[in-house]
C-alpha cells in the first residue's frame, strides 16, 4: 500500500492555501499527499486570558482520527498557537512521532501590520510546513542557516532560511520514508 | 564529537514540564524532567548535566534552595530560574545567589533559545579554554617540574636530550628550586626509567652513617654490625643513584667516592669483595662547588668527574613568570588531595605573590598554598588566606650595633625558611655550625618554643 501524507484543516481555513499546500508538498516530497475533511478547532484548546490555542492539545485531537495509510499528519490552523511555557510558536510535531500542526496566523503579513502578501506568505506555509514535517521524520534543528530544519523563532527566522532541506536532512527524511512511520 | 547537552528541567507543572521539554528536544538537546526539588537532586548523579531550568515557585523547597543544593554538590551546572512572578528583587536575588539567568514565564522563544545558548556557548569557552592551557602546560612540563621560564625550558630541553646517556649530572641551585625533582626527571625520561631511583640525602648523616649507608656493610664490619647491609650504590642497581648536598660530605668521603667514580667499583665497608657499580650519578649541591673548592672544602677532581653533564636552576625569584603557573598547578594538586574545590587566586593575592622575595623557592611557594587551601573559605584564595613573612621595611642602620643588625637579619632569615638551619645557613651563605653558633649567641627560639 502506498502511504501518503494527510493535509487536516483545523476550523476554517481558504480552500487556496490547503491545495496550494497539496501541491507543494506533493512535488516538494514525490509522494502522495491528500487532504482530509476539516476538523472543529478542540473549544478546550483556547485560552481566553491569551486568546490563543493551545497546540499541543490540538495534537491530540488530530490524533484521534489517522488515516491507516498515512505516514505523517499535519494539521493547518488559522489560529494564532501557543504551548504554556512559549508565547508563541509557528507550530508544534512530535519529534520522530505521527502528527504536527502549523499554525497560518504568524506566517500572514498582516499579523505584522503589513500589507498581504501571497508570494512570501506560501514561502512561509511551505518551510513551516515541512519544517514540523521534518520533526515528525525525526529531525532536530539543524546548524545550517540554508536548511529547512534551522531553528526558527521570530517570523525573520522563517524569512532569513532557505526553503530546502540540506543534503544530510533530506536523506534522513529519505531513509525514514523508505523505512516507515 | 561534540559533547551532549543534558537539561534538567524542575517545575512542579505537568503540563510546563512537557511542553518545555518537547520544545527544547526540537533543539536536539537531551531533556530530562523533575516535578520537584528533592527529585531533581535525585537526579543528579544520574547524568553529566550542563544546565538545569528551575521553576522559583514550588512546593517543599523553592527554586533559590534548590540552586543552593545543586551549587553545593555540582558548581559546573548553569541554574537558570524560571518564573511566572517576576520581581525586580527576586531577579536580583536569583542571579546574586548564583543563578545564569532568570526568565519570566511564559517565555518569547527566542529570549529562552538565547539565554540556553549563551550559557553553551559560555560553557564551550571555558572548557576549549581549559584545553588550551592544559596543552599550554604540557609544553612547559617536564615530569613533576612546570615552568615558562625561557632558561627552564632550556633545562628542560636538555634532560629529554642527556637523558639517554650514562654520563653523571652535577645539578646545582638554591634549596627549594627542585634538584630532585631535575633528578627524577633525568631518570624518568632515560632507559634506566624501570630501575630504581634511589636517593640519599649526604648532608643528613654523619660521615660514618652515610659510608655505610652509600657502601654498606659485612656483618661485624664495626660495633653493632649484626648484619650485612646493601649500601645505597647497591640498591640503586641499574638505576639511577641521587645524591643531595653533595658539597657537605666530608673530604675522606668525596675521596671515596672519586674513586668509586673513575673505577666503577667499590667494597662494602668491612668487605673485600670487589662490586660494580652500574648505576648513573646524579649529584645535586646548593654551594657554589668553585668556592668550596677553593676554600679547599670540596676536591676539584671530584667536581670535574661529577660535572661531565652540569644544570644550573634558576631561583624562583628570577623566573617570577612561573609564579602564577606553579600556583595553579599546586591548586590542582591540592584540590585532588584535599578533596576541595578551590579555582584560583585573587589578583591581589597574585600580586602579593609576585612581590615577594621567595628565599625558599618553589618548595616555600608550595608550602604558602598548601597552607593557604587549608584555611581558604571561599572558591578562590585571597591575601588573607597567605602567610607570608614580612620583607623587613629598608631602615637606616645608622646608630645600631652591628651585632643588633646581624641579630635581625639572622632571625628574619631563619623565619622566612621556616626554621630551617640547612636552608636559612644556605641563604646566608655560612655552614650550619656557624648559623647554630649565631642562634646559641643570641639565644634564638622558634616562636612555640618561647611560649
Amino acid at each position: 500500500m502506498k502511504r501518503a501524507i494527510y493535509i487536516r484543516p483545523v476550523g476554517d481555513i481558504a480552500p487556496k492555501a490547503i491545495h496550494w499546500l497539496q501541491h507543494d508538498l506533493r512535488s516538494y516530497l514525490n509522494m502522495p499527499v491528500e487532504v482530509m475533511e476539516n476538523m472543529e478547532i478542540p473549544g478546550e484548546s483556547f485560552d481566553p486570558a491569551r486568546g490563543q490555542f493551545h497546540s499541543t492539545r490540538i495534537l491530540k485531537e488530530i490524533l484521534l482520527e489517522v488515516p491507516g495509510d498515512a505516514l505523517k499528519i499535519q494539521g493547518i490552523i488559522a489560529e494564532d498557537l501557543h504551548i504554556p511555557i512559549l508565547t508563541y510558536v509557528f507550530g508544534e510535531a512530535q519529534l520522530g512521532g505521527t502528527a504536527s500542526i502549523v499554525s497560518l496566523a504568524r506566517l500572514e503579513q498582516t499579523f505584522h501590520g503589513l500589507p498581504h502578501d501571497e508570494r512570501l506568505f506560501f514561502g512561509r506555509l511551505h518551510k513551516e510546513s515541512l519544517h514540523e514535517l521534518g520533526h515528525n521524520f525525526g529531525l532536530v534543528h539543524c546548524h545550517d542557516r540554508r536548511c529547512l530544519m534551522y531553528l526558527s523563532n521570530t517570523i525573520m527566522d522563517v524569512d532569513l532560511k532557505g526553503s530546502g532541506y540540506c543534503r544530510q536532512c533530506f536523506e534522513t527524511i529519505l531513509a525514514t520514508m523508505n523505512g516507515g512511520r | 564529537m561534540e559533547r551532549k547537552i543534558n537539561i534538567l528541567i524542575v517545575d512542579d507543572e505537568e503540563i510546563v514540564r512537557e511542553s518545555l521539554m518537547n520544545w527544547l528536544k526540537e533543539d536536539g538537546y537531551d531533556v530530562e524532567c523533575a516535578a520537584n526539588g528533592k527529585k531533581a537532586l535525585e537526579k543528579l548523579p544520574e547524568r553529566d548535566w550542563t544546565l538545569a531550568m528551575v521553576d522559583l515557585k514550588m512546593p517543599g523547597m523553592d527554586g533559590i534552595q534548590l540552586m543552593d543544593e545543586i551549587k553545593k554538590v555540582r558548581p559546573e551546572i548553569s541554574v537558570i530560574i524560571m518564573t511566572a512572578y517576576a520581581t525586580v528583587d527576586t531577579a536580583v536575588k536569583a542571579i546574586k545567589k548564583g543563578a545564569h539567568d532568570y526568565i519570566v514565564k511564559p517565555f518569547n522563544p527566542e529570549d529562552v533559545s538565547m539565554v540556553i545558548k549563551k550559557i553553551i556557548e559560555h560553557k564551550k569557552l571555558v572548557q576549549e579554554n581549559q584545553y588550551l592551557r592544559k596543552e599550554l602546560k604540557k609544553q612547559y612540563r617536564l615530569h613533576d617540574m612546570i615552568s615558562k621560564n625561557h632558561e627552564m625550558t632550556e633545562i628542560f630541553d636538555l634532560v629529554r636530550t642527556i637523558a639517554k646517556s650514562n654520563s653523571t649530572v652535577l645539578v646545582q641551585g638554591e634549596s627549594g628550586t627542585g634538584k630532585e625533582l631535575l633528578a627524577r626527571a633525568i631518570h624518568e625520561e632515560s632507559p634506566r626509567k624501570h630501575e630504581p631511583f634511589v636517593s640519599v640525602s649526604c648532608a643528613s648523616l654523619t660521615e660514618t652513617l652515610l659510608e655505610t649507608e652509600l657502601f654498606g656493610h659485612e656483618k661485624g664490619s664495626f660495633t653493632g654490625a649484626d648484619g650485612f647491609k646493601k649500601g645505597k650504590l647497591e640498591l640503586a642497581k641499574n638505576g639511577t643513584l641521587f645524591l643531595d648536598e653533595i658539597g657537605d660530605i666530608s673530604l675522606k668521603l668525596q675521596m671515596d667516592l672519586l674513586r668509586v667514580l673513575e673505577n666503577r667499583e667499590f667494597r662494602r665497608v668491612g668487605g673485600s669483595q670487589l662490586l660494580t657499580i652500574t648505576s648513573r650519578i646524579i649529584a645535586a649541591t646548593n654551594r657554589d662547588l668553585k668556592k668550596a673548592i677553593a676554600d679547599g672544602k670540596f676536591r676539584d677532581d671530584l667536581y670535574y668527574r661529577l660535572n661531565v653533564i652540569s644544570f644550573q636552576i634558576p631561583p624562583l625569584r628570577s623566573r617570577k613568570e612561573d609564579i602564577p603557573v606553579l600556583v595553579e598547578n599546586f591548586i590542582e594538586k591540592f584540590n585532588i588531595e584535599m578533596g576541595k574545590s578551590v579555582e584560583g587566586v585573587s589578583e591581589a593575592a597574585i600580586r602579593m605573590l609576585m612581590d615577594y622575595h621567595w628565599p625558599g623557592n618553589a618548595r616555600e611557594l608550595r608550602n604558602v598554598i598548601e597552607r593557604a587551601m587549608v584555611v581558604t573559605k571561599g572558591k578562590s584564595i585571597t591575601e588573607a588566606d597567605l602567610h607570608l613573612p614580612t620583607t623587613p621595611e629598608k631602615v637606616s642602620v645608622f646608630g645600631r650595633s652591628l651585632e643588633e643588625v646581624e641579630l635581625e637579619h639572622v632571625r628574619f632569615v631563619l623565619e622566612s625558611n621556616h626554621w630551617n638551619v640547612l636552608k636559612s645557613a644556605s641563604v646566608l651563605d655560612i655552614d650550619r655550625v656557624t648559623l647554630y653558633n649565631k642562634i646559641k649567641k643570641y639565644n634564638l627560639r622558634k616562636p612555640e618554643e618561647e611560649a
